[in-house]
């Protein structure tokens, strides 16, 4: 079995006097991908962002490749290789298409070149002179995507990369994350999508009330999709 | 390419303007323009990108001014030597200073710029031996290896266009450069910058330092084209008026920036000399009044101030990028792809 690339230990997160993540423990191994299901307010955008950094308000151990990162200012974890693609998918405005992918510095072994960005991605090829808010939310969300490819991240962290998106975009999304898959990127994605999710992942966390409630194979969620679509509440 | 042509133009232009602009308004007011520009310049450098209002620039401009003068005066050194000594002291003060203040944000921010602004305002009124207290440092000389030049005449005006424009050229390079993307990525949301690899607090240190180093190239060839460096130079009011001149010309637009210190002054030289008399009030005695009217008139119409509403009224819609930074298209949108 592949080392585990990520590996979460007892975290815990607060906001205020309030706990929104309780002793989370989760693995992902190199190449693999795994999402966090559950419903709105379980903590999975909370879990994404104590992994990046950007929430403070943290306890637990958290090994990227060996190596211990949870004292580590986000941008030191960035350089370590994780993509954080956020929910609002974070595209520069102000920043063409370009200026947006070559925002990043390049970290890791493997840094995608921009030519191999525009052959998996050939529309942003065709808006790579366009500025961020020309882009629909599809085009956003490839291009969130794409610089952290760019960048060379090992794992990408990804919120609710489906949301709002058209089902057509969505196959597409579907064939770009594996095709990322294939060459070796491990991903962490929150998905309420569970079609989506049981075609690009392999594991699954159930997270509900801030704590891991089960780990499923995507068989064990296909059996049981009505199960957690109720527990989802959708 | 006819974007490319059109900047070309534009640049050219401007270049025209500053080397004729001593024949067609005094040298004097000449070199007003030039340098609050590059004062103006300095702080839209690192409010329009950097998203932080400095209220304390006065600091920088001012102290490279009295930097520039005694190096000048005391060691008598050849006036670019004199303006690299002024730079140099705006830079060892901006360091500290930028450190400090960039943990703060938004008005925050503002404030502590200010209060170390008059820290060094007080200082240097106190300091009378070295900075001449209230009298200010007077006489102070421009000396060419060999040569002086005569103060009032265009020469100095001339001697110092190509510091200024290196100053210029080095705030528009850094904007269009990938530290300058950065610097709009941190302004932008500066946890999403974290997140994307970059250590933000370093990057707005280092932007603050640059426009400091701008300011002070700035205040040292005002303090020697005028011979004195007086403490107007470090008041809070020199902070207020740049700041200004920046909103007046449009907020992130760099070259609005100058139009609006070329506003500012050829009002204020304009009204000082006018005659004209409003409800038994000299206009000359209501130099303030007046900027400030026309400042709320321009601030409520043109939210963008005037350079930023100009370029909004010729960009192609939806093609190039919105303000802040519609200025610093240099091919962007659709229009530069269907010319190329």
């Amino acid at each position: 079995m592949p080392d585990a690339l990520l590996a979460v230990d007892n975290l815990s997160a607060w906001y205020g006097e309030a706990q929104a993540l309780r002793d989370i423990t989760v693995t992902v191994r190199e190449g693999e991908t795994v999402t966090l299901v559950g419903r709105n307010g379980a903590g999975k955008t909370t879990t994404l962002r104590c992994l990046i950094g950007l929430h403070r308000q943290a306890r637990g151990r958290i090994a990227l490749g060996g190596r211990e990162i949870a004292t580590l200012a986000p941008h030191r974890r960035a350089r370590l290789g994780l993509g954080y693609v956020p929910d609002d998918r974070g595209i520069y405005a102000t920043l063409s298409v370009e200026e947006n992918l070559l925002l990043p510095p390049t970290v890791g072994p493997d840094p995608w070149s921009l030519d191999r960005i525009y052959a998996a991605f050939p529309r942003l090829r065709e808006r790579r002179r366009a500025n961020g808010t020309t882009l629909s939310g599809g085009e956003q969300q490839m291009l969130a995507i794409a610089r952290v490819l760019r960048m060379g991240a090992r794992l990408l962290l990804l919120d609710e990369p489906t949301e709002g998106l058209a089902p057509v975009l969505v196959q597409q999304l579907e064939a770009l994350l594996l095709e990322a898959k294939r060459q070796g990127v491990a991903m962490l994605l929150i998905e309420q999508n569970l079609r989506f999710a049981t075609a690009v992942a392999d594991r699954h966390y159930l997270l509900a009330l801030g704590q891991i409630v089960d780990e499923l194979t995507s068989e064990q969620v296909r059996e049981r999709s009505h199960q957690i679509l109720e527990h989802m509440g959708v | 390419m006819r974007v490319q042509l059109r900047h070309r133009l534009g640049y050219l232009t401007a270049l025209l303007v500053a080397l004729a602009l001593p024949q067609v308004i005094y040298p004097g007011l000449a070199l007003d323009i030039v340098v609050w520009g590059l004062f103006a310049v300095s702080l839209d450098l690192l409010l329009g990108f950097g998203g932080l209002l400095s209220f304390g620039h006065a600091a920088f401009w001012g102290s490279a001014g009295y930097a520039a003068g005694l190096a000048a005066k005391h060691l008598g050194v050849p006036f670019p030597v004199a303006v690299l000594a002024g730079v140099t002291v705006a830079v060892l003060l901006a360091l500290p200073i930028g450190y400090l203040s960039i943990r703060r944000q938004a008005i925050y921010f503002a404030m502590v710029t200010l209060a170390f602004a008059q820290m060094l305002f007080y200082v240097t009124n106190e300091w009378r031996g070295l900075t001449g207290g209230e009298n200010g440092l007077q006489a102070i000389p421009r000396t060419f290896p060999g040569l002086t030049l005569p103060s009032g005449s265009a020469a100095f005006y001339y001697a110092a266009l190509p510091l200024a424009l290196l100053g210029y050229w080095l705030a528009w390079r850094a904007v269009h450069s990938p530290f300058g993307h950065v610097l709009v990525a941190i302004r932008d949301n500066e946890a999403r910058a974290q997140a994307l690899g970059y250590p933000t607090r370093r990057y707005k240190v280092l932007g603050f330092v640059l426009s400091a180093a701008l300011a002070g190239l700035a205040g040292s060839l005002f303090a020697l084209g005028h011979g004195f460096a007086a403490l107007e130079l470090l008041h809070w009011t020199t902070s207020g008026l740049v700041v200004m001149m920046v909103i007046l010309g449009g907020v992130g637009t760099l070259w609005g920036s100058v139009i609006g210190a070329a506003v500012v002054l050829l009002l204020r030289d304009w009204l000082s000399t006018s005659t004209l008399t409003l409800a038994g009030v000299s206009l000359k005695d209501a130099w303030g009044v007046v900027t400030g009217v026309i400042f709320v008139l321009i601030v409520l119409s043109f939210r963008r101030g005037v350079w930023g509403t100009l370029l909004q009224l010729r960009l192609p819609r939806g093609g190039s990028r919105p303000a802040p930074r519609a200025g610093q298209t240099t091919a962007g949108g659709p229009s530069a792809a269907d010319g190329g």
